[in-house]
């Protein structure tokens, strides 16, 4: 079943908190992972993988780096469960 | 005074089955109360274990520690930095530069939690669902690591792995970096969370374990005449080690001073103990001799003592050769009668408990000894605590491990 983008958004607050403990409404759409939210890229692969399991969608590893805000990842995961 | 500086200890820091600091740990044991409870996991049940039982921490790590950190770190580290950050705190957070500064943290068995949960992950669903961080949570160097970052100790991290000795010989490398010259503190300890249906099913299968599954709370007797393996335990002792002319400079609460080393291999068996016991007396021998005191000195004993029928017979042999008719006087306490065995953790908490012996002149009790087994020609500490003589006084604690490692530490009042 699609999550809409704002399940996605929801989802992946949850990860970032339980992975950084920023609070989730610190992740918006708008935030750089790097810049904003201070992830390094071993939480970043890890976020990535638990995001993969979570929304049961596939993010290859050479994708990652363009992940670069929220949104940015959202956007991906929304699209990656309709293909 | 010898040309090597002497080591003193100024900072205390435990989590173990008796409390989740040492104050709770030290009134627990003083109590003469059990940390050893039936196993509610599901998994026990589920594989058969034939042991139900253990030592599993008072507080969980879950209460203390923020959700990143338990996610970020295996049990094993999350415990060790725990004790590391209550010892730094008691030493009242020294301030010297990163360069003098060390950390020795051992662990007998390492990131077992992690590594098999990762493995159940790839079998279950894959290579990609491996996380990112698995290598650097189960290495057993990552609590060494983890505590060096968080007091900024750059003179060194080591991880010595000895099994069960592990903790002590953390403790004894650490008091030799001191007195080399490598480092003005030390951050020393061991740490250990194996509770795990694997290492008990096969420390079950060497017949090393209690089988007393009705009666978790006694099962752990060393020294008893019915006592049929030990208990296995979970948690970690961390001990802030200064040398002594710059603690007395700052002003620092001394606890005792760490005056002699003692380090011997059994080379005998992969497992049980030369039962000659030759190894462990050299040990003894060598740190009594190291602290520049007398059979005569030591009043007290924090014994390995695990309650296996065969190692604890072999300890006390050693004891009494090591110490002769000294020892007809000398107050033995067997606290693992308490906390089960710590494994990688157990000769740091040990050492913990040693230290307070000596700063508060009084030997913690042993518990569930109905008999000593007979042939022991040793002065059991039994159920309550016992007053050691005041002025000057000198203890031992013995740390062995599978692999025939020997390691004796002489803490002795300042």
């Amino acid at each position: 079943m699609a999550h809409s983008e704002e399940d996605i958004l929801a989802g992946l607050a949850e990860i970032v908190n339980d992975e950084s403990g920023l609070p989730t409404d610190a992740v918006q759409l708008d935030k750089s992972f790097t810049d904003d939210l201070d992830i390094d890229s071993l939480s970043m692969m890890t976020i990535v993988t638990l995001a993969e399991e979570k929304f049961e969608v596939r993010i290859p590893d050479e994708e990652v780096k363009n992940l670069a805000t929220v949104g940015d990842a959202v956007s991906f995961i929304a699209r990656a469960q309709e293909a | 005074m010898s040309e090597q500086p002497n080591v003193v200890i100024t900072g205390l820091g435990a989590t173990t089955p008796l409390g989740g600091d040492v104050a709770s740990t030290w009134a627990g044991a003083l109590a003469g109360r059990s940390g050893v409870r039936t196993l509610t996991q599901d998994w026990v049940a589920k594989y058969e274990l034939p042991v139900t039982f253990a030592g599993q921490l008072a507080v969980p790590a879950e209460n203390v520690l923020p959700r990143p950190e338990i996610r970020r770190m295996d049990p094993s580290a999350q415990y060790a930095m725990i004790a590391a950050r209550e010892a730094w705190a008691d030493a009242g957070a020294p301030e010297a530069p990163g360069e003098r500064i060390g950390t020795v943290i051992a662990s007998g068995i390492g990131g077992v939690w992690t590594l098999l949960t990762a493995w159940d992950t790839i079998k279950e669903k894959g290579a990609r669902r491996v996380l990112p961080l698995t290598v650097p949570m189960l290495m057993p160097n990552s609590p060494a690591a983890y505590v060096s970052i968080e007091v900024g100790a750059k003179a060194g991290a080591h991880a010595p792995v000895s099994a069960c000795a592990s903790g002590a010989e953390a403790i004894g490398y650490g008091v030799e970096m001191i007195r080399t010259g490598r480092a003005d503190i030390v951050v020393a300890g061991g740490t250990e969370a194996a509770i795990h249906p694997l290492p008990i099913a096969s420390f079950a299968k060497m017949q090393a374990l209690s089988t007393r599954n009705e009666s978790p709370e006694t099962a752990s007797r060393p020294y008893d005449v019915s006592r049929d393996g030990f208990v296995l335990g979970e948690g970690a002792g961390v001990v802030i080690l200064e040398r002594e002319d710059l603690a007395v400079a700052r002003g620092a609460r001394i606890y005792a001073r760490v005056a002699g080393v003692g380090m011997s291999s059994d080379a005998y068996d992969i497992a049980p103990p030369d039962p000659s016991g030759a190894g462990q007396e050299r040990a003894m021998r060598i740190a009594i001799a190291d602290a520049g005191v007398s059979g005569a000195d030591i009043v007290h004993v924090n014994a390995h003592a695990t309650s296996t029928p065969a190692g604890d017979g072999v300890e006390a042999t050693a004891i009494r050769r090591t110490l002769g008719g000294d020892a007809d006087h000398t107050a033995i306490s067997a606290t693992k009668s308490m906390t089960g065995h710590l494994l990688g953790g157990a000769g740091a908490m040990e050492t913990i408990f040693t230290v307070l012996a000596v700063h508060h002149h009084v030997a913690p009790p042993t518990i569930n000894v109905t008999e000593i087994q007979p042939g022991l020609e040793i002065d059991l500490v039994r159920d309550v605590p016992r007053q050691l003589r005041e002025g000057q006084i000198a203890a031992l604690n013995n740390a062995f491990g599978f692999g025939g490692h020997n390691v004796a530490l002489v803490v002795t009042s300042v």
